[in-house]
């Protein structure tokens, strides 16, 4: 198909506002992170600061127990990867190919706790851990979500397209029920694996309401919360120190999307299991 | 080896009307066994039974002197290959291969020594670490196949294994599979809708329709001796002419055996001639309708009094003519019944007309 000039430039125009209105704020955000405090506030704004600021990123680190936060963070959201793996996947699997007694109506109560916002129930979680002495800690973080009813509906739909026959090649194999989940069924199903596994990572890393009751101590703090914090230095907001701590809250996530970008790509133009 | 037993079986899948009736059916240990039959007539769900992919609703399965109904699919000793393969996408034909043999727990080092024997004999040595996607649609074929025989099973079955090659891959594979079957002896069960297949290569074939064995017996057999109209019908090509006895009778004579209500002959038993002969048999004048030269034979659509049939001729075609004769040899007719089975009969049921007939010509 050929696409007429104006066409062509209508479209880029359109791609460029686009791109403008995502990358801006992020832009922002980096830019600000390299000013001094009394640039931040000059007006007009200044894209580019006179002077580059790196000391910015050094105040943030050190204005707090960064570290801790950091590590926090990452056994928090890698906890939360690994459990909702060990729950999903075979959840999903017995939704999507076993024949059983109320089949229907347990998957349609998975499907009905995705409609209910977290802010409902996190008053009874939060009693509940609270029973269970878990408040603090990152098991406190962890266990709430370790499992994830989004997750069981996108690996049931997967599920489901792969062929009757090539479950049904494995069991004449004389494979078990857990060896055509894992050598079969899972490896059909890694794009949808990579995908909701990036989405719950990002997803649980920037996470910052939960962290932020869930926690009273910096020992189970992640970093969202502490960065945060950086806000209430006395006398305003060091909106510098405050942008240098976001953008090292983010460097991990485009680290990960710098690698993985080829997975993710593949995942979202992935159309099914052929 | 193994010889399989079918004991008054039958499926219904849920609450519907049964795939298969009270179905006794026996599998000659060593044998090639086709199942052939139309489009949902069960051939699919008899082997699915036999592979315990399916559960039955009722009767038994033996494989050997072994009761098999609550025997995993795996532990039947029963290769399958399927109309599309079914090859694990994810893994390389190596892990295709090797996956059930990992399954039956047999050490690293066999394993690998069993696939590349296997890869050698199926001529799949350089494709052991390609995935099945990169495969052409033969070489996924034999990728199959190895997978099948790696197993070393008791009994293999096809399930329309070549329906989904071009004609003339499925004549070379077709010769390998019978080669295959000869060489290592095990009992072999083979699903096909296409009769061609079943007469070409099975050497028991079992004819089914609607759930049900409509004859099972030798390749030569089932053509010369079918049981029913429906096999007469099902095998042979083109299939077998059948007229109502009441417009065979007028000039031949009447039918003395009650029991017959039809008469059947093979188009190429009916020989076709351009002068009325004095031959004994059923002579019916025609006339050409259509005619379709193949090479080697010539097929026609005559009508005569008799109705409509037709006429396989192994002369050359007759081009310009329109009028032709036909006579049916007596012995070479099949009689069914209302029903349409297969009537027996002692002596040739016409009555005197026919004896005159051959009178005239002894005189
Ligand atoms: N899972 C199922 N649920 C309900 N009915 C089924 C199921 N599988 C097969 N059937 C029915 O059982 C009958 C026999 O099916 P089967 O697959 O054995 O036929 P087939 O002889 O193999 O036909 P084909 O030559 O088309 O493969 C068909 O009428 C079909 O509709
Ligand atoms: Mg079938």
């Amino acid at each position: 198909m050929k696409t007429s000039l104006p066409l062509k430039v209508l479209n880029v125009v359109g791609l460029i506002i686009m791109v403008a209105i995502f990358a801006m704020p992020f832009i922002w955000m980096i830019s600000t992170s390299l000013k001094t405090l009394g640039e931040t506030m000059v007006f007009p704004p200044k894209w580019i600061p006179d002077e580059l600021i790196w000391e910015n990123f050094v105040s943030a680190w050190n204005s707090g127990p960064f570290l801790q936060y950091f590590i926090n963070s990452v056994l928090v959201s890698v906890g939360i990867l690994i459990f909702q793996f060990i729950t999903v996947i075979p959840a999903a699997y017995a939704f999507a190919r076993y024949e059983f007694r109320f089949k229907n109506m347990l998957f349609s109560l998975v499907m009905v706790t995705m409609m209910i916002p977290a802010q409902l129930i996190f008053l009874p979680v939060f009693l509940n851990l609270s029973d269970w002495g878990l408040l603090d800690t990152l098991w406190g973080l962890i266990l709430p979500f370790a499992t994830s009813a989004f997750g069981i509906f996108m690996l049931r739909q997967t599920f489901k397209q792969v062929p009757e026959e090539l479950l049904e090649a494995a069991r004449l194999d004389n494979s078990t029920d857990f060896k055509i989940m894992m050598k079969i069924m899972v490896p059909m199903a890694k794009p949808t694996l990579i995908t909701l596994g990036l989405f719950n990572f990002i997803t649980h890393w920037n996470d910052y309401f939960w962290p932020l009751v869930m926690t009273t101590s910096e020992k189970a703090r992640t970093l969202p919360v502490g960065i945060a914090q950086l806000r209430q230095v006395d006398g305003g907001v060091a909106w510098n120190i405050l942008m240098a701590g976001n953008v090292i809250l983010v460097i991990p996530i485009l680290i990960i999307f710098f690698f993985a970008q080829r997975h993710i790509i593949r995942a979202f133009t992935y159309t099914g299991v052929k | 080896m193994a010889k399989i037993q079918l004991k008054s079986v039958s499926k219904a899948y849920g609450n519907n009307k049964k795939v298969i009736e009270d179905m006794n059916l026996e599998i000659q240990d060593g044998s090639f066994t086709v199942l052939v039959g139309p489009s949902g007539c069960g051939k699919s769900t008899t082997l699915r039974i036999i592979a315990g992919l399916e559960e039955v609703s009722s009767g038994e399965i033996w494989i050997g002197d072994r009761l098999v109904n609550d025997v995993a699919p795996g532990k039947r000793g029963i290769s399958m290959v399927f109309q599309n393969y079914a090859l694990y996408p994810t893994m390389s034909v190596r892990g295709n291969i090797e996956f059930g043999l990992e399954n039956m727990k047999i050490p690293k080092a066999e394993r690998k020594k069993m696939v590349e024997e296997i890869a050698e004999v199926v001529d799949l040595t350089e494709y052991l670490d390609k995935k099945p996607q990169n495969l052409s649609g033969g070489q996924r074929q034999r990728v199959a196949l190895a997978r099948a025989m790696v197993k070393k099973p008791d009994v293999f079955i096809f399930d329309e294994p070549l329906s989904n090659l071009d004609a003339k891959l499925r004549g070379q594979m077709r010769t390998e599979l019978i080669q295959l079957h000869k060489r290592l002896g095990t009992t072999f069960i083979y699903v096909t809708h296409d009769q061609v297949e079943a007469m070409s290569m099975g050497d028991e074939i079992v004819i089914l329709d609607k759930g049900h064995i409509m004859q099972q017996a030798a390749p030569m057999e089932v053509y010369h001796n079918p049981a029913n109209q429906f096999v007469a019908n099902f095998i042979g090509t083109p299939s077998m002419n059948v007229l109502p006895k009441s417009m065979v009778e007028g000039k031949t004579g009447m039918i003395t055996d009650e029991r017959i209500s039809y008469i059947g002959f093979r188009p190429e038993h009916a020989d076709m001639q351009m002068e009325k002969l004095d031959t004994s048999g059923i002579n019916l004048s025609c006339e050409i309708i259509t005619m379709e030269t193949l090479g080697s034979e010539t097929l026609y659509l005559v009508n005569s009094d008799a109705g409509q049939f037709q006429v396989k001729s192994f002369h050359a075609p007759l081009i310009d003519t329109k009028k032709v004769h036909v006579t049916i040899p007596m012995d070479k007719l099949y009689y069914f019944d209302t029903q349409g089975n297969r009537v027996f009969v002692e002596e040739i049921p016409f009555q005197t007309p026919v004896r005159e007939a051959r009178g005239e010509v002894l005189v």
